[in-house]
């Protein structure tokens, strides 16, 4: 199987190493992964906003660019989401598959079996559009037997703890464009999140997508919390045994 | 003029003098709402079923209109057609004057609320008590409902504690909720005893038996009914169900969304009127046949007002009820309101961070954030879009599709941030308020990768 490897554009532009891990999991687990030279974006912050037709002419370039893939991973369930669910890759238009990371590892059955100890407290967060849109695990809204795709990722991981939250999967308030145009209201949601994590006792917060991430450290760092900030591939990554 | 979305969240955020009030009693019953929801394994087949039910009946409507006002007439009711607020509310003055009422008690109505009928009146010089207590708090602020089920939901104890010694002559600095309670009931229990008419709204109307379902914890809209001798009910067109064992999958549905109980205190079916009394039933459109005409937007028109969405949205919680300016506040509010009056709301369908909550928590299946997002597209294409909102879009589109250029924007963006932070910081203001911008690194993933990876592919 060929996988396309995804790098968000702000991924690629701000967060590196979370594509450097994504990559390193995927060929630990076996894979064979091809980095695209020529991919940028996938269009949501524009079809987000309403603007259709310009985010389309973005997910152009992304179609172009992985039409070659049978299956494209990516480290971020917002993004994904947006390619599956709004420009339906995958489905009427074909290949390619397209997966968030931990979604791809759970429909494959794939996981590390084992990883180094983490010996911290962790807020985990789970992106709206990966719980939501992705159904990587049970919304707290719905009545159904809990599920978490990436269980059998915190399973093998020694002594870490998670906290509990207040609300298990609140907004963090990012919202891309929502976050500026909406500034007010998107800081107070951004502050409110961080607070449930850092009143529980969290040193780190984990989540598989960087802009959640993003939004709630420039909220931390703003507020001077001691808190630390990781995607839950840069975490695998750092403790997968060498 | 209406203050948009934005300008009022941040006002309510920064300047109301207690803004976490209406957080903390969302979120107690977005809390409540699942112990409840979690109580019934059948849940999601009972969302499944209402949606469903809903669904049927609007596209249905003309049929089970036309049988609900042939059983309505022939059970005794007056049946009265609005095809806007004005009608309705001119409607309900005839009635009221020619039975020469002087005042009416009014059970909670968002319709009434969305018709004007308070302020219609009043102009003609006629009083109106609302008679739910958050309704009536609401109303002795001059303020409109923050809520659509628990209107004074943004007042805190002290607040309501000072308007009722204000308006009511109440004991000063009586902070206590039983007392404040009774003297609310003493002060409307005489208004109730000497009414001359009762105005309600309607939760559902059930075709094959002409009955209207009224559901209240306060059993406000039963004394109103019970004892004046003119009874009016107002209800919007969809509020209709096809049968009476329908109730059966909205009654369970309504309460556990709304407030966590298993059933509202007071369930009550009117169905004629008293002898010697009338009873009165207005049947009002008001942009809801144009809603049920949308392709995009007509299953918002399933909503049964519960309030789960507003209490699950962050967005509302942050921001208030009435930052919305419209009578239904939160994520359905935004796609109702912009379908009734496309130019005066269209900066609602942006006041959310799509999050899903409220599609997913919506008793009746209502696609609450795809329309949404739907009616930002809508609104771009015909509506008028801010060029501080359009052309960072265009450009941001234009670069992002040239990936060389994508690749310089990317690499001048990372540069501007670590040698001129302070530049940075001003041009993204609205995002640097309360938030610090990411510390860039040195190179992208990209030009580790061509470094890293190509080198090794070439040796």
């Amino acid at each position: 199987m060929k996988i396309g490897l995804f790098v968000p554009c702000y991924i690629d532009q701000f967060y590196p190493d979370v594509g450097k891990a994504t990559l390193l999991i995927l060929e630990n687990l076996g894979y064979e992964v091809t980095y695209p030279l020529e991919q940028s974006c996938c269009g949501q912050p524009m079809v987000n906003s309403g603007f259709v037709k310009e985010g389309g002419a973005v997910t152009k370039n992304f179609r172009k660019v992985f039409r070659d893939c049978d299956v494209v991973v990516g480290p971020s369930g917002s993004c994904v989401h947006h390619l599956v669910d709004h420009e339906k890759l995958g489905q009427q238009s074909g290949k390619p598959e397209v997966y968030e990371l931990f979604s791809f590892l759970h429909a494959q059955n794939n996981f590390p079996r084992s990883l180094q100890p983490f010996p911290h407290r962790v807020g985990l967060h789970y992106s709206c559009h990966a719980l939501r849109g992705l159904n990587i695990a049970s919304p707290s809204e719905l009545v159904e037997p809990y599920f978490s795709k990436i269980q059998p990722i915190l399973d093998v991981i020694p002594e870490m703890e998670i906290v509990p939250l207040d609300n298990v999967d609140e907004c963090c308030g990012f919202g891309g464009t929502f976050s500026v145009f909406e500034s007010a209201v998107s800081i107070d949601m951004g502050e409110r999140r961080v607070e449930d994590h850092v009143s529980h006792g969290a040193e780190y917060v984990v989540s598989m997508d960087s802009s959640c991430l993003m939004h709630m450290e420039g909220v931390a760092r703003k507020q001077k919390q001691n808190v630390r900030f990781l995607h839950l591939a840069e975490l695998v990554a750092k403790l997968w045994e060498r | 003029m209406r203050t948009k979305h934005a300008q009022a969240a941040d006002h309510f955020i920064h300047e109301s003098p207690s803004p976490k009030a209406q957080h903390n009693a969302a979120i107690h019953l977005r809390r409540k709402r699942d112990v409840a929801a979690n109580e019934l394994q059948e849940f999601e087949e009972l969302r499944t079923r209402a949606s469903e039910i809903k669904k049927h009946t609007l596209t249905h409507l003309d049929q089970y209109l036309e049988e609900f006002e042939k059983n309505a007439l022939a059970n005794g009711v007056q049946v009265h057609w609005a095809v806007d607020g004005n009608e309705m509310n001119a409607r309900v003055y005839e009635i009221l004057k020619k039975n020469e009422v002087p005042y009416i008690v009014k059970s909670k109505s968002m319709l009434t609320e969305e018709c004007g009928l308070n302020h219609f009146l009043e102009e003609q010089g006629m009083e109106v008590y609302d008679t739910d207590l958050g309704e009536r708090i609401v109303q002795l602020a001059h303020e409109p409902p923050s809520h659509i089920v628990v209107p004074a939901m943004h007042k805190t104890r002290e607040e309501i504690s000072a308007l009722f010694h204000d308006t009511m002559n109440t004991e000063a600095g009586n902070l206590d909720a039983k007392y404040l309670t009774l003297s609310a009931r003493k002060d409307l229990r005489q208004r109730f005893m000497n009414a001359k008419a009762a105005v309600t709204g309607v939760n559902f109307g059930v075709a094959e038996t002409g009955t209207v379902t009224i559901c209240t914890n306060e059993g406000n809209a039963d004394l109103g009914v019970n004892k004046a001798p003119v009874q009016i009910h107002c209800m919007g067109i969809e509020k209709l169900i096809p049968r009476q064992e329908d109730l059966g999958v909205f009654i369970r549905l309504l309460a556990r969304s709304a407030t966590g109980q298993r059933i509202t205190t007071y369930t009550s079916h009117y169905q004629k009127p008293r002898a010697g009394s009338e009873m009165h039933l207005i049947l009002v459109d008001n942009g809801r046949s144009h809603h049920l005409g949308m392709e995009d937007f007509w299953e918002a028109l399933k909503c049964i007002r519960c309030g789960a969405c507003m209490n699950t949205c962050p967005v509302y919680r942050s921001g208030g009820g009435h930052s919305y300016g419209y009578a239904v506040p939160g994520p359905i509010g935004s796609i109702i309101a912009p379908a009734r009056n496309f130019e005066e709301y269209d900066d609602l369908p942006f006041a959310s961070s799509l999050c899903g909550s409220c599609s997913a928590v919506c008793p009746v299946k209502i696609d609450i954030h795809g329309q949404l997002l739907k009616w930002r597209e809508v609104i771009v294409e015909e509506g008028e879009v801010d060029t501080k909102k359009s052309l960072p879009m265009k450009v941001g589109s234009w670069i992002l599709s040239r990936p060389s250029w994508y690749r310089r924007a990317g690499k001048w963006a990372r540069k501007l941030l670590s040698w001129f932070p302070g530049i940075a910081r001003k041009t993204v203001n609205d995002w640097t308020k309360g938030r610090e911008l990411p510390e860039p690194p040195n190179e992208s993933f990209r030009e580790w990768y061509l470094k890293t990876r190509k080198n090794e592919e070439n040796e």
